[in-house]
């Protein structure tokens, strides 16, 4: 009890009715401050010394004279970037895209999570969860070995059926342009859907079970109890998710558009972040990537903006900030 | 009495859940069924045969081919190498970061806060990314694979949602007998923790485990390269090569790269499916939950 922690010194300030500063709740801190540090340092190295990156964007980059003194274009990139047909495509692409993963795929998870809060033998929900899940944790590195084992003109499952019982010409599914965006949005409902179910098991599971009983003596049916009990209860989380799905509405996912994608499939496949890293990284245009990068990153946090704020008016003030 | 008015009561929309859920099943394993059964097959074997479910003739040529090679043995060492060096920084650098966002009480947390939340909405991007790498003379080293993203953002704020709800009583008493921050957060907080920083060291473990793309970006050296991105270039090739329809009912060498393509690509799952069951048991109590907002 000798021992003269920075507690006891905080304590005895009060005691002595000195006015507690903004610098002893630092110095009593202390330890927390230096806690915090790796944290501190890997986000402004690798998150805020990037954006700060941007700044290339109005540059023409030379590796040599580094980010700071290459010299000024004004928006030079801009104009030549939004010169070629190639980056407009691309961008219609990602658009598309992403607007197409809500359209087809957002919805999957909450039918999945209305359907299996149905449900009434625990083993088999238990089960079923399991193996939703699962596809998750695999890579689009894995998924796409998957979706080629299935779909390949050579021997591929569904090929193989088509011919023997069909009697039809294979399709190379994979490399035909109409098949893309649908593979697309299928294997992500495949990898997520069943993730995606999770939180809003978890909203359906805080409803309170007396709600549903004052409902059934209301003389409500399944479908009533649907809408005004149950939708209710996870509205906001639907909100939310929306909201997170639209602040990616520029990206429209890297990780399996690349994975999935090839040159004939370019046409309504190619989005922002693939052609940059092709077209760009590869080809070593550092000015222009990072001003496709900042277009990229300036429309989407707009998007955000506006999507949070429209949620927030049909949502009786609910948005996600 | 209760269960039997429960077994009369099936109607059909409870017929109609469980089918549902039945086929959902089964769309959800039969893929990774295919790639099995490919990777213990003859391929020529499983053209043939349309409805192919159980391999005729188990065929272990594949492993045998794979196991044999450099390629993947280096890889997969490279993988174990940034899955457990990188999943260990992950959770030093993760958990008492949380910590401290989750006290309400410091001085600037709304700062920090607001400094973490920015970044799920505003990014440099990939060629800023790439030239800091560069810059940090981390291209080409296994720590680019491993430091850029030691912090999964979406995992710190669940964490420190998660810390936020513990009662402060629990570090009071330690408090007055004089432990300072760090003693509270590893004799205290991380021991009553255990099953939340279990789920966050297999989450992270997962990632850095299907670590490819900014292999493919930051490392040329293909000794390098982890596994999924070894695995990732098989599937690349035969990608531009299913263009060649004639390879249809096809040659030997062909035949081949199928399976071990396929095998390779079981290999790469294995260790997933293993940790899978441990995960599930601590995601499923829904802790993962609410941490979005706040």
């Amino acid at each position: 009890m000798q021992l003269n922690t920075t507690h006891k010194k905080f304590l005895s300030n009060n005691q002595n009715r000195r006015k507690v500063t903004l610098w002893d709740k630092i110095v009593h801190h202390r330890y927390l401050y230096i806690m915090a540090l790796p944290m501190v340092a890997i986000f402004i190295i690798f998150k805020y010394l990037p954006i700060y990156g941007l700044l290339l964007a109005f540059k023409d980059f030379r590796y040599r004279e580094g980010i700071l003194k290459s010299p000024w274009v004004g928006l030079q990139n801009f104009k030549t970037l939004f010169g070629p047909e190639a980056f407009q495509n691309v961008v219609i692409n990602t658009l598309s895209i992403s607007f197409g993963r809500i359209v087809f795929t957002f919805l999957v998870p909450v039918i999945f999570a209305l359907l299996l809060n149905e449900m009434r033998n625990m083993t088999f929900k238990r089960v079923v969860q399991t193996f939703i899940y699962l596809p998750h944790f695999l890579s689009w590195v894995i998924i796409s070995g998957i979706l080629y084992s299935l779909l390949t003109i050579n021997g591929g499952f569904v090929n193989k059926i088509l011919i023997s019982f069909f009697d039809l010409e294979p399709v190379n599914f994979l490399l035909e342009p109409p098949y893309f965006r649908p593979i697309v949005y299928l294997s992500y409902i495949w990898k997520e859907a069943g993730w995606g179910s999770i939180i809003y098991l978890a909203a359906l599971a805080s409803i309170n079970p007396e709600m549903y009983e004052a409902a059934t003596i209301d003389g409500a049916n399944r479908f009533q109890k649907m809408i005004y009990v149950t939708w209710p209860g996870i509205k906001n989380t639907v909100v939310v998710m929306l909201i997170l799905t639209t602040s990616l509405v520029m990206f429209a996912g890297f990780d399996q558009i690349f994975n999935l994608y090839s040159p004939p499939v370019y046409e309504v496949g190619d989005i922002i972040d693939t052609y940059v890293y092709r077209e760009y990284l590869l080809k070593g245009k550092f000015g222009l990537g990072t001003a496709a990068g900042l277009f990229q990153a300036v429309v989407n946090l707009v998007v955000v903006i506006i999507v949070n704020a429209a949620a927030k008016k049909i949502n009786e003030g609910e948005g996600l900030f | 009495m209760n269960r039997s008015h429960r077994l009369k009561k099936i109607t059909a929309f409870e017929v109609f859940n469980y089918t549902f859920f039945t086929l959902v099943c089964i769309a959800m394993l039969f893929p990774l069924w295919n790639v099995i059964l490919i990777s213990f097959t003859d391929y020529r074997d499983y053209v043939l045969n349309p409805l192919m479910i159980f391999p005729g003739k188990i065929t272990l040529e594949a492993y045998k081919y794979i196991f044999a090679t450099d390629e993947l043995l280096q890889s997969l060492f490279v993988t174990i190498k940034i899955t457990v060096g990188g999943t260990a920084i992950s959770m030093f650098v993760s958990v008492p970061g949380a910590y401290t966002l989750s006290k309400k009480s410091l001085p600037g947390r709304s700062i920090l806060n607001a400094m973490v939340i920015f970044t799920l909405f505003f990014n440099g991007g990939i060629i800023p990314n790439f030239l800091l790498i560069r810059k940090l003379n981390l291209y080409n080293t296994l720590w680019a694979l491993i430091i850029p993203m030691a912090i999964n953002t979406w995992y710190l704020l669940i964490m420190r949602s998660y810390f936020s709800q513990l009662p402060s009583s629990l570090e009071e008493s330690a408090r007055i007998d004089g432990a300072n921050d760090f003693t509270i957060l590893y004799r205290i907080i991380v021991p009553i923790s255990k099953p939340i920083i279990a789920t966050f060291i297999l989450f992270y473990g997962v990632e850095r485990w299907n670590e490819w793309w900014h292999a493919m970006m930051y490392i040329n050296d293909t000794k390098k390269y982890p596994l999924q991105l070894l695995l990732r270039n098989m599937i690349v090739q035969n990608y531009a090569s299913a263009q060649m329809a004639s390879q249809y009912r096809s040659s030997a060498s062909f035949v081949s790269k199928e399976n071990i393509k396929m095998a390779t690509a079981v290999v790469a799952t294995v260790p997933i499916v293993i940790v899978y069951p441990f995960l599930q048991k601590h995601f499923a109590k829904g802790i993962l939950v609410g941490s979005i907002k706040g």
